[in-house]
């Protein structure tokens, strides 16, 4: 659905040339949520902007839903931007317009639709974003979610096959953030849109996210399935973004481990085996012991998880870690 | 108490005034808008950046704004009368005034302008709409209270040249005031007329400011 090849973007600052975007290679598939994670002047808004060529790329070629957008024309650009519905981090509602104008404005700027079709179609936005009542408001009167909601209903005014999310929930309290999130993932579902989302909050990717790609410092560091990229991060920077999610106290950890004895290991398990009886039957089959250090049980975009730390004592040691193994569980051994 | 002063005077002195003012006003807002739209797009990192043009028009304003309204007043005079044919009356005082005004009122509406979020603009440009749409339906809508507290700021300062234009001839309470307040030092003229123009000036305050509340939706 969205393909960057070998796209990049320089700044020139004070006669410095500053590389938002390296090179990036990149593929978006129609309809899944794809995340973009990194942190503050990682470049994750320049690449999102380029999608729809709010910034203009250095070098590169960016191709949507088969358009060249990079080869667009003027005329033929703004065209294809009304097939691209954006929200922002600061909702970005014009304060001089009501919340019915507001998510009218793109189907009026358009200018292909008679007024009797704009006002059923912004009525039946605002029914789907749940803010029917405060048609007649102006943005100063809602509250921060009921904003983003607006901005969504905007987004979605022209019947866009793509959604951009520039931190749309970063301004919110968490359970505004969570209701938002919900409202994207159904959109996602019934309308089969294709959303590309930033964030700096693994917690976001978690919830919605298919797929995500991780940057740093203008290039992408690690990218892939959700859960994958979860249980198993590689690189340093997405190591720190899954323990922030997690809550993982890595010093508290340690000290624990200071007072137990035996080995110690992490078993991640996913889908079947998560709920498989794992433990018992192998500590009785080879002696073992075991106690549980650690854990968490969740589940990714209907995958399930787990997340053991265990200590072990006596027994074979050897053999507990090879029947583990055999069991499809992804031993690390911490010491 | 106001043994020197004929009403009838100063009423056709007050219809004077409110001419030049209104006449001026409504051409300087018709400049001066443009103008002032113009500034904010090809100003520094903005829609329809360029420097040339900014530039010029940036010195042209600077230039107007910095001569003494005394000096633009007879200066003007030449053109006054090619535009006007007379120098005179109120027709002849409102091309210097309309010259006074417009230069200020357009840098008024650039600051207006620079005060609209640059994300509405760019929320605006990501539906697809083109620089004009982009004027018409989110910079001008966004920036109207800003825009309102400038015409009266700019209003204010025509009632003021208007009393100047006086020295020219133009006619108006300012004329007035100077001719017989001043020149034959009939004191109660002048307060008759000041106390006009002051209620003016505090008429326009008021009618602004409550536009201005009722278009300020923030
Ligand atoms: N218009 C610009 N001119 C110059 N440099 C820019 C411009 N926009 C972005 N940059 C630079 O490019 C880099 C990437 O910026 P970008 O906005 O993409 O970061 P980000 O990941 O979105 O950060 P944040 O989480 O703070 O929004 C930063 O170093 C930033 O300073
Ligand atoms: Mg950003």
């Amino acid at each position: 659905m969205i393909e960057f090849h070998d796209v990049y973007k320089t700044y020139r600052v004070n006669g410095r040339d500053i590389q938002a975007l390296k090179p990036t290679s990149l593929s978006v598939r129609a309809g899944e949520v794809f995340g973009l994670i990194g942190h503050s002047g990682a470049g994750k808004s320049t690449l999102l902007r380029l999608i729809n060529r709010l910034e203009e790329p250095s070098g590169g070629r960016i191709v949507v839903d088969g358009v060249e957008v990079t080869a667009l024309a003027p005329e033929g650009l703004r065209r294809f931007r009304r097939q691209v519905g954006m929200i922002f981090q600061h909702f970005n509602l014009l304060s001089s317009k009501t919340v019915a104008d507001n998510v009218a404005m793109p189907l009026r700027l358009a200018g292909e639709m008679p007024p009797a079709a704009i006002r059923a179609r912004v009525a039946e936005l605002l029914r789907r974003v749940g803010l029917s009542e405060h048609a007649d408001k102006y943005p100063a009167q809602l509250s921060g979610g009921q904003k983003q909601r607006v901005g969504i209903a905007r987004a979605l005014a022209t019947g866009p096959k793509i959604l951009l999310c520039d931190e749309a929930t970063s301004a919110l309290d968490p359970q505004t953030t969570a209701q938002v999130l919900q409202l994207l993932a159904e959109i996602n579902r019934e309308l089969g849109l294709t959303i590309v989302l930033i964030t700096h909050e693994m917690d976001v990717i978690r919830r919605v996210c298919d797929r995500v790609a991780v940057i740093e410092d203008g290039a992408i560091v690690e990218q892939g399935l959700v859960v994958d990229v979860f249980l198993h991060p590689r690189h340093p920077t997405t190591v720190r973004f899954v323990q922030e999610a997690e809550q993982i106290d890595q010093d508290g950890l340690r000290e624990d481990f200071a007072h137990v004895s035996g080995r110690i290991l992490r078993l991640t398990l996913k889908g079947e085996t998560t709920h498989a009886p794992l433990l018992g039957r192998i500590a009785r089959a080879t002696g073992v012991d075991y106690s549980i250090l650690s854990g968490r049980f969740d589940r990714i975009k209907g995958v399930s998880y787990g997340q053991l730390i265990l200590a072990l004592v006596g027994g074979d040691f050897e053999a507990a870690l090879r029947q583990l193994q055999a069991a499809d569980v992804h031993v690390e051994v911490l010491r | 108490m106001f043994r020197n002063v004929d009403w009838y005077d100063i009423w056709l002195a007050t219809l004077d005034t409110l001419l030049m003012l209104f006449g001026s006003l409504l051409f300087t807002v018709l400049i001066g808008l443009p103008l002032g739209v113009l500034l904010f797009l090809t100003g520094p990192r903005q829609l329809l950046q360029n420097r040339a043009i900014y530039g010029v028009l940036s010195l042209v304003v600077n230039v107007l704004r910095s001569l003494p309204f005394i000096i633009l007043l007879i200066v003007m005079i030449p053109l006054t009368v090619l535009l006007t044919g007379t120098s005179l009356g109120v027709a002849g005082a409102i091309p210097p005034l309309v010259a006074g005004a417009a230069p200020f009122f357009a840098r008024l509406v650039e600051t207006a302008l620079r005060e609209v979020d640059r994300g509405i603009i760019e929320a605006t440009q990501a539906m697809g709409a083109s620089t004009r749409q982009i004027i018409w339906n989110a910079l001008l809508p966004e920036a109207r209270p800003g825009i309102i507290a400038a015409i009266t700021v700019t209003a204010i300062t025509l009632v003021s040249y208007t009393a100047m234009a006086g020295v020219v001839g133009a006619g108006g309470l300012g004329d007035l005031a100077i001719r017989y307040g001043y020149q034959r030092f009939q004191t109660d003229v002048m307060v008759v007329t000041v106390v006009l123009l002051l209620c003016l000036v505090q008429i326009l305050q008021v009618v602004g400011d409550r536009l201005v509340i009722h278009f300020s939706r923030k």
